[in-house]
């Protein structure tokens, strides 16, 4: 599945969370592909993924988009992830 | 990776045990620690200041830890972190993860260039164990060599 991850400029947490993510998702043997971005340009691109995750304070900016946007409150914490992505494992 | 971390996180970016009276004052020393470095002008301090005030504490990305940084500009001169432990935790207003101890200046002139310290980063600080290593760790040297695992 194909994952974005969004920040404010995204060039800095995006880009933690992406390695966390990926990271966890081969743990859980997920075959997934993560692109980062900033929060303004999110939105013309979130609709060519399966999921975005983001923090909680940026949520809003991504009202409308027609794939599920999931929020985290502690980018650095597997468990948080890997929960997020059970829920979309097949 | 080795030379990497030390050019990208050299001992001039450690500001250990600084104090901060705010959540300003914590983003001002980051931003000393990449001027001093040499990664940044004095600009990029109020730029990562006016990305809080902006879109709000999201930089405080896990407890007591918070990503100071701002978009690639004209005030970054080279790619670099800088690394502020705080005496004091103070607020950010994020209230998942405050206080915040552990400022972590990120000055980026685009996206690939810090990923692999990043991954560095990420890795440790998503490890219970050396996150807590790190907190505690007071010199850049025992830092650097805690990111080098």
């Amino acid at each position: 599945m194909n994952i974005l991850c969004v920040c404010g400029n995204g060039i800095g947490t995006s880009v933690l969370l992406k390695v966390n993510v990926e990271q966890v998702a081969s743990d859980m043997n997920m075959d997934v592909t993560v692109t980062t971005s900033d929060a303004g340009s999110a939105k013309g691109t979130a609709n060519m993924n399966d999921l975005v995750l983001t923090s909680p304070q940026l949520a809003a900016e991504l009202e409308g988009v027609d794939v599920p946007v999931e929020t985290i409150e502690n980018f650095m914490d597997p468990d948080e992830v890997k929960k997020i992505l059970e829920k979309y494992a097949d | 990776m080795a030379t990497d971390l030390e050019e990208f996180l050299p001992d001039s970016a450690f500001l250990i045990d600084k104090e901060a009276q705010d959540w300003r004052d914590a983003i001002r020393l980051a931003g000393k620690g990449l001027a001093d470095s040499g990664f940044t002008t004095d600009a990029y301090t109020d730029e990562m200041i006016a990305t809080v005030e902006k879109m709000g504490p999201y930089i405080v990305i896990a407890p007591g830890l918070a990503l100071a940084h701002s978009r690639p500009s004209d005030a970054v001169l080279h790619t670099g972190l800088s690394w502020v432990r705080l005496s004091k935790a103070v607020p950010f207003g994020n209230k998942a993860n405050d206080p915040v101890s552990l400022v972590i200046g990120l000055a980026g002139r685009d996206e690939n260039e810090h990923l692999q310290v990043m991954s560095a980063i990420a890795r440790a600080l998503s490890n219970p164990q050396t996150s807590s290593e790190l907190r505690k760790a007071a010199t850049p040297e025992e830092i650097r060599a805690i990111l080098k695992r």
